[in-house]
């Protein structure tokens, strides 16, 4: 079995932005809620009972093929500290977090698959790629949901589908959500025009960190609102369809922003890799949305291609629970700021200066020099 | 921003729903700590506004009065329903089965199942769709009183709850 450490130390492909194609969509996830016929769900169900259904459910996620070598807990053996660093990795989600004797977190060896036993269905399975591919995630999980079909019995209506504890989840059982990178929709003001369009595509949007409609970093997620009624290929279609014409909306901003003011945004670029190349103290939520622009300036190849994945590794490692993992202690919110400051500065100390790049040195010279007139 | 506890600097910001009304607060570091908002094991705002006497604790919501009949399976109610949002277990969905359909309106795309279907109960899902199907047109042949239409619908609805489901 995997131990936390070595979760620890090797991060997944999808959070480090090492996987290509991951401009825009940073990440795509899917999950299905199962339960067990005529078993109380977990909010309403005992310990004992809760504590039984894990005995019988564990051995049989851990003994799937793709989950070998994995890391298997259950909750109540995690620190909170260690349940909080799972969170911040997007592997447990917060509820699960919350949660004690009678539930477990198994994850596979390559962070691609994470199960969660007794979170508020007693099985929610969840699979997670780079990039836009929610086609990908949607078979491996659903691979697996019918290998465990074949010794559990999951509670299943002919009319309602899958049974969940609560209703939103009814039929498939099914949330597909993928993680966008917006800031030249937001730079340009048109983000909440795009939003609000797939809001009523009966799609959800929410800001990635923070809550409610702020978002921090520019990161956006969107998923599925229903999920009965429609069948799961429906669903992940018509998601693909609405997230591949956010991707080009995004795409096509950041063109125009570059043509009617490049030194707009090679000034906020600028601005961002000065304030964390040298800071010594930043709050999370400033540190998120300049990390953005960097972000931004490694698209617009400013920097180097790899520099879009050091913001991405970033944005975990700054989180609370990994900066007190990181130094060992507990620590006053300014004892955070400033060690946040200085694992960004250590990150991207051997990050040269933006530079344009000379494609579009090329397409700046085309203009006539009217710069020097005024010498 | 000052705590809402004590004079020094808020960093925790917590919103959070209390009976349909959102509540927030500011809180530095150690208050946080001391009300528990830093545990995720469940902190409920509720409490420390109120004094820790409202519905969220649990010795009040076993006595709200609860009238309703319990599912046979796992005992729960509908009443807890109206309180938490979930069922108490996959029976409750027959149990409820009008309560909760009537709530199912406008939350989804649809109201019948499309898509994946366990493994072992493919076919009889099939027939069982195929019955609803037929059953519906049967009722809705009576009500223009199409006899001649309602008798084929009948003919055929005994057709296919006699066919033999083989299980694999």
């Amino acid at each position: 079995m995997m131990r936390f450490s070595t979760l620890l130390k090797h991060p997944a492909d999808w959070m480090t932005g090492a996987a290509k194609g991951t401009g825009v969509v940073l990440t795509s996830r899917v999950r299905l809620a199962r339960n067990l016929h005529r078993e109380p769900f977990p909010g309403w169900s005992t310990k004992e009972r809760r504590v039984g259904l894990l005995e019988r459910v564990k051995p049989e996620v851990e003994a799937l093929p793709e989950m070998k070598n994995g890391f298997s807990q259950e909750l109540d053996s995690l620190t909170s500290l260690q349940k909080q660093v799972l969170v911040e990795r997007h592997l447990i989600s917060r509820e699960q977090a919350a949660r004690g004797e009678g539930s477990a977190a198994i994850v596979n060896r390559k962070q691609a698959l994470c199960l969660m036993i007794n979170e508020e269905d007693h099985l929610r399975m969840q699979a997670i790629r780079p990039g836009l591919a929610l086609s990908e995630a949607y078979e491996l999980v659903s691979s697996i949901g019918t290998q465990l079909e074949s010794s559990l019995e999951f509670a299943f209506d002919h009319e309602l589908g899958y049974l969940s504890a609560c209703p939103t989840n009814l039929g498939t059982g099914m949330r597909a959500s993928a993680m966008l990178h917006l800031p030249g929709l937001v730079l340009s003001d048109q983000i909440a025009q795009v939003l609000q369009a797939v809001g009523k595509l009966q799609l959800a949007v929410r800001g990635f960190f923070g809550e409610g409609t702020e978002s921090l970093g520019n990161l956006f997620q969107v998923s599925n609102q229903s999920t009965l009624g429609e069948s799961e290929e429906t669903i992940i279609r018509r998601l693909e369809r609405v997230i591949e014409q956010v991707v080009s909306h995004e795409r096509n901003a950041r063109l125009k922003l570059f043509e009617d003011d490049a030194d707009m945004v090679f000034d906020r670029v600028g601005r961002a890799y000065g304030t964390l190349r040298h800071a010594h103290i930043i709050a999370s939520k400033e540190a998120l949305n300049l990390l953005s622009l960097l972000r931004l300036g490694a698209e617009l190849e400013f920097f180097p291609p790899e520099t879009g994945g050091t913001c991405d590794s970033l944005l975990m490692e700054i989180q609370p629970a990994h900066l007190q993992l990181h130094s060992g202690k507990k620590l006053t919110p300014e004892q955070r700021d400033a060690i946040r400051a200085e694992i960004i500065r250590t990150r991207l100390q051997s990050l040269d200066p933006p530079v344009m790049s000379e494609r579009q040195e090329d397409e700046d010279r085309e203009d006539p020099p009217d710069t020097i007139v005024d010498l | 921003m000052q705590c809402d506890f004590c004079e020094k600097k808020a960093t925790v910001f917590l919103t959070q729903l209390i009976e349909g009304e959102m509540k927030k607060m500011c809180l530095c570091e150690e208050c946080a700590e001391e009300k528990g908002v830093t545990d995720p094991a469940g902190f409920s705002l509720a409490d420390s506004v109120l004094g820790g006497e409202t519905a969220t604790d649990p010795g009040d919501i076993i006595t709200i009065s609860d009238d309703g009949v319990p599912c046979p399976i796992c005992g729960f109610t509908f009443n807890k329903f109206q309180q938490v949002g979930r069922l108490g277990c996959s029976e409750c969905y027959k149990t409820f089965a009008d309560e909760v359909g009537r709530r199912l309106k406008g939350m989804h795309k649809g109201t019948v199942h499309v898509g994946r279907v366990p493994e072992g109960l493919v076919e009889a899902h099939a027939r069982q769709q195929r019955l609803d199907q037929l059953r519906g047109r049967l009722e809705q042949a009576i009500a223009a009183e199409n006899y001649e239409e309602a008798a084929g619908l009948r003919d055929e609805i005994h057709e296919v709850e006699n066919s033999v489901v083989t299980q694999p």
